[in-house]
């Protein structure tokens, strides 16, 4: 289970909240009121009061790269290192499964990346955080640069992980997309006032 | 060794290529001649106070005397290490970094040069010390800087790539390596182009300085080897130095990146 307790983003009130495995949350809220941020934060790649436990350790008890093995976050826009996509994953990656799954074929993972489109590269960046099957997964708009059917693929992927027992925090502007996806949804209202929790048939 | 004596009136005579130049920066409105009178008077000084220093210093037996000045060097040095960053580290971190580079690499590889190779007597003699350490700090610090300008440049352009492994759960070096091996390899490679041309495009400063101060110029070129040993080696080692610490620096304790410690870009 993810507990955060009192967790300090940026300004924000401190936040609290759970994802059981199974569960898929969604966040929503107003550009700026913080979304990013609190993901960032409960990977722990932004210092942040408060706790944060993943299945009973508190983050600050385990190293930082071996928490983010574990609670992965995935931004809108990935960043690349490598020439070609196929240098980001590691070598055990089930990509032969992955790739199509995604809608792309396995020949774009090693042409340059410059000349893969946005959505390309954003589906490889959702395979990519889920590759090392992490416990937790914070995707950041996982599909804003999809068109319908690369976003119901990725959907597909997205449940998938959510029923192989992963907890799934996910930030949407789509509320079409959070309630086919989302079992609880977490409001962030911006202006300074506290998060709300509630389920996601509201 | 017997070298010919140079005497006030032979300075000036050398001088007077200066005032050739000064007559043309006038003639032709260049705006040069002020700038080329002061920096001629500085450079003039400054050597002179220099020698009169190391004249001072290499008379004196103590041992407290050499440290005293490798102090100086190695703070001026660090103090010149960090003026030469366009984003520099916040406050003290900058000159710790620097300075601690340098006293530890710089030091080290000057005392290994006179101990263990030249061996004089006493070990702490200024005569060795001082010279060998100003060109280890001289060429440290150059290599130093680039490898430090080369990585913080690198962690701010690259700040997603480099977050996007951090978010993979790499550590901070891995996340790292890209800027780290270009880091390392700028500071680096004018280290091998330097020892690749020596002594076929110039004759090395050292070794022009021994062989006209009546040195034989076979016992000149094997100083000068042991130098551009110790020099290569304690840049390389400088460069290393600097660029892990530099990353020690941007990140933290859990490998999380830290850009804010880099002072705001001056522009």
């Amino acid at each position: 289970m993810l507990r955060i307790d009192y967790l300090a983003v940026g300004g924000l009130p401190r936040i609290s909240f759970e994802v059981t495995p199974h569960e898929c949350l969604a966040v929503e809220g107003p550009s700026g009121s913080g979304k990013t941020r609190l993901l960032r934060a409960i990977a722990d790649l932004d210092a942040a009061d408060g706790f944060v436990y993943l299945d009973g350790a508190e983050r600050r008890e385990v190293p930082g790269p071996e928490w983010r093995r574990r609670v992965r976050y995935a931004s809108a826009e990935p960043a690349w290192w490598g020439a070609n996509a196929r240098e980001h994953f590691p070598a055990t990656a089930k990509l032969d499964r992955l790739i199509p799954a995604v809608g792309l074929e396995p020949q774009l993972l090693d042409r340059p990346l410059s000349e893969l489109s946005t959505g390309e590269r954003q589906r490889l960046g959702l395979v990519r955080a889920i590759a090392d099957g992490p416990r937790v997964l914070l995707l950041d708009e996982p599909t804003s640069a999809l068109d319908a059917q690369a976003t119901a693929l990725a959907e597909e992927l997205i449940k998938f992980q959510v029923l192989a027992g992963r907890m799934v925090v996910l930030v949407s502007h789509n509320p079409l997309q959070v309630a086919r996806l989302a079992h609880t949804r977490l409001v962030l209202p911006g202006n300074g006032k506290a998060a709300i929790v509630a389920s996601a048939a509201a | 060794m017997n070298y010919m004596a140079l005497s006030g009136g032979d300075l000036a005579l050398a001088a007077l290529l200066l005032v050739v130049n000064g007559a043309i920066s006038l003639a032709f409105r260049l705006g040069l001649a002020v700038s080329f009178g002061v920096a001629a008077v500085r450079m003039g000084v400054q050597l002179a106070a220099v020698g009169f220093v190391l004249n001072f210093i290499f008379a004196q037996t103590s041992p407290l005397w050499t440290l005293l000045i490798v102090l100086v060097m190695v703070l001026v040095a660090g103090y010149e290490l960090v003026q030469r960053q366009e984003r520099r580290f916040r406050s003290w971190l900058a000159y710790g970094l620097g300075n601690a580079t340098l006293l530890l690499v710089g030091g080290l590889a000057t005392l290994y040069a006179v101990v263990v190779v030249v061996h004089p007597s006493p070990w702490y003699a200024p005569r060795y010390i001082v010279p060998i350490l100003g060109m280890v700090l001289g060429n440290t610090l150059t290599s130093c800087s680039l490898a430090l300008q080369t990585l913080t440049e690198g962690a701010v352009r690259e700040r997603a790539a480099i977050e996007a492994r951090i978010a993979l759960g790499a550590t901070r070096i891995e996340a790292f390596a890209t800027v780290l091996r270009r880091a390392l390899n700028t500071a680096i490679t004018p280290l091998l182009n330097v020892m690749s041309v020596a002594g076929i495009v110039s004759l090395p400063g050292m070794m022009t300085g021994q062989i006209l101060a009546g040195a034989d110029p076979a016992e000149a070129a094997k100083y000068q080897i042991m130098i551009m040993f110790v020099l290569t080696g304690a840049s390389g080692l400088g460069a290393f130095a600097a660029a892990f610490g530099g990353v020690l620096l941007l990140t933290d304790a859990r490998h999380r990146l830290r850009l804010d410690r880099l002072a705001p870009s001056p522009t």
